[in-house]
């Protein structure tokens, strides 16, 4: 048989019925995450045309986009401000109990980031597909499976049918090599990944991320890694199972268990690309050079070095609008740039080693006096766990805000924003102008550089502040 | 094949309008704060928001949209990679609802591309010469035929653009895909029980 990829395996173990030159392929999707931000207009389509949800046990619901992040508005008595805000939360409660689905409701203890708390309730598995309306869905790639993100008709698609009408998408491998530095993360590793190959340069495309360096991740850096696929373009990321792979799963609640989980893991080992596989493309990366990174522009592609000055490129309106939006000259070095705000979380950086990432450096320091911090773990297992070794007090001693999941401050769905002019250095995935608010200015790195960014108040190499 | 269940679209003819920035991405197309939408309704108004209005909510008089020359464009020409970002279908719901019907660059970022394709918003990917001279050239007339997938440029010359055949069987004939998908529940519980 001829050697295939891990995205040919998975491919055509979903194929309902395979593509032609006339039709795309129907995929079967064995897990839909959904949230309350790209759910309700799906869900009215499946009501006006008398359609139930086809496979409401493999469709799992949460609330994270717009939903608080204070502790008095999730388990206490104020009010969710914004009305608008309040009401997708209430049409999602609506929609789930109407159509039999499961929803981790705003005080669930498992509720969270759709995609912190997929794999960590151990739904996200190997050899699966799994789809949401978010672009983000690449993060769960880290586990083998082909996850994507898709919009809301697609979601009413899923919803009705549990399948997709897909093209085959193409292959490109990131193969890593040489180990990271201390103080270099998964995060740096992702954007010098997007720096190097460009916003585009994954459309069409699926990333494997092979080789050495990306073996040696663990799964929560690994997820880090695919979250960003999408920065570069690509809508799905992937890693091949592993050890770590199975170490990580074994024994969560919605992992197999006993005679069932033996079986799984036996399949799962056959999934790695044989040798042999062929991509369409094939990029490699030497990990060994790389420095923490940093964002300096309006695209997470206008990546540097912690340690460069801010590129002058010539001719390119594109570029000098971006400056001119951040507000940032060439030339300049990024180093020393006064912050107001930091935020560690989102779906890219809030799990627990990422929390630890920050709280390495910051414990037994404080914030910079005008800095506000924002910490907002992923999902409120991450919350109760990082509590539980006492990193809630660190970041609280520090002059943090300690907070309740949600995706906060990515978006500023919920309120939680970055004031138009104000910098803010966020471990989030996108520095789009406005992303985090009207106006507001974003730099995106690791957790270890947020931190160390907060302690002094302007862009700082963490590896100053670490031991 | 299911019956049409949304308005064919054949042919589209109009003047262009023209964003020649590169990554546009679709937190501009839509800013998040106005997701918290429950319908897909109205949302031509919030389209280019944060581009197209002064803080005070009066109309920037610099951004191509609120030109004079920019009404009742139906054809949307941008730089590379347009639409990439979030997966957010009120981004091809906002262009639509504010009377654009295709949108012309080198790249079209996939999410965005395939949510354009299930709501009749075309998205038309040229070549780099073609799709600079349009560029270079606001306001030309197009005439976009679908049945031929092709392109006609005001000098009369005529060129091909790729756009998937189910895709454009869809929009010609006015079929919804959910209709097709529902058409195939037998092989999908045919599925079902060969893997259970």
């Amino acid at each position: 048989m001829k050697p295939r990829t891990l995205l040919e395996k998975i491919w055509d173990q979903h194929l309902v019925t395979p593509e032609t030159a006339d039709t795309p392929a129907v995929l079967y999707i064995d897990l839909h995450l959904i949230h309350e931000v790209t759910t309700p207009q799906a869900f009215d389509v499946l009501r006006a045309n008398g359609l139930k949800v086809r496979r409401p046990e493999r469709t799992l619901g949460t609330l994270d986009h717009s939903t608080p992040t204070r502790t008095e508005q999730i388990f206490g008595n104020a009010p969710i401000t914004i009305e608008s805000a309040a009401n997708q939360i209430r049409v999602l409660e609506r929609n789930s109990v109407e159509f039999g689905v499961e929803l981790f409701g705003l005080q669930s203890d498992r509720r969270g980031i759709v995609h912190v708390i997929g794999p960590e309730l151990g739904a996200t598995q190997p050899g699966s597909t799994i789809v949401c309306g978010d672009s983000h869905t690449s993060t769960h790639g880290a586990f083998g499976a082909l996850a994507f993100g898709i919009g809301t008709t697609e979601v009413g698609h899923v919803l009705a049918t549990q399948c997709l009408l897909q093209r085959r998408p193409r292959s490109l491998a990131v193969e890593v090599s040489g180990r990271l530095h201390p103080a270099v993360t998964a995060k740096d590793l992702i954007l010098a990944i997007i720096g190097r190959i460009g916003v585009a340069g994954g459309t069409g495309h699926v990333i494997e991320y092979r080789g050495e360096t990306i073996r040696a991740l663990s799964m929560d850096e690994r997820m880090t890694v695919c979250n960003m696929s999408i920065e570069a373009g690509a809508r799905a990321g992937m890693v091949a199972p592993d050890e770590t792979t199975f170490s990580y799963l074994e024994g969560r609640p919605r992992a197999p268990h006993g005679a069932q989980w033996d079986r799984a893991v036996e399949r799962w080992q056959e999934l790695p690309s044989d040798p042999g596989a062929q991509f369409d493309r094939e990029v490699t990366i030497d990990a060994s050079t790389l420095e923490p990174m940093i964002t300096y522009g309006t695209n997470p592609g206008m990546v540097i070095p912690i340690s460069s000055a801010i590129p002058a490129v010539q001719n390119d309106a594109m570029h000098a609008r971006a400056l001119d939006y951040m507000g940032f000259s060439p030339g300049e070095p990024i180093r020393g740039k006064p912050v107001n705000v930091v935020f560690v979380g989102s779906c890219t950086n809030s799990r627990l080693s990422d929390l630890r990432q920050a709280a390495q450096v910051l414990k037994g320091r404080r914030i910079a006096r005008g800095v506000r911090m924002l910490v907002v773990p992923g999902s409120q297992q991450v919350k109760r766990d990082a509590e539980s070794e006492g990193l809630d007090r660190v970041f609280i001693d520090a002059g943090a805000e300690w907070r309740e999941s949600g995706c906060s401050m990515c978006i500023g769905m919920n309120g939680d924003t970055v004031s138009s002019g104000e910098y803010s250095v966020s471990t989030s995935n996108r520095n789009f102008e406005g992303r985090q608010g009207k106006g507001a200015r974003t730099l995106l790195a690791s957790p270890a550089t947020a931190a160390a960014t907060a302690v002094r108040g302007k862009i700082t190499d963490p590896r100053e502040l670490l031991p | 094949m299911s019956a049409a269940t949304r308005q064919p679209i054949r042919r589209i003819r109009s003047r262009t309008v023209v964003m020649p920035a590169a990554n546009i991405d679709t937190d501009q197309i839509i800013p998040a704060r106005f997701l918290t939408t429950t319908t897909r309704e109205g949302l031509g108004a919030r389209l280019f928001n944060d581009w197209r209005y002064q803080a005070d909510g009066t109309p920037r008089s610099d951004f191509v949209l609120n030109q004079p020359q920019a009404r009742d464009c139906q054809i949307l020409v941008a730089g590379r990679n347009f639409g990439c970002g979030s997966s957010r279908e009120h981004a091809p719901w906002a262009l639509l609802d504010y009377g654009i019907r295709a949108v012309i660059s080198t790249g079209i970022a996939d999410i965005f591309r395939s949510n354009s394709l299930k709501n009749g918003l075309l998205p038309i990917v040229l070549d780099e010469a073609t799709s600079g001279w349009l560029l270079d050239h606001p306001g030309v007339e197009l005439d976009i035929d679908l049945e031929n997938t092709t392109l006609t440029l005001p000098d009369g010359r005529t060129q091909r653009f790729p756009l998937e055949a189910f895709a454009r069987y869809c929009l010609v004939n006015g079929i919804d895909e959910l209709g097709y998908l529902l058409s195939q529940q037998q092989r999908i519980a045919e599925y079902e029980r060969t893997r259970a």
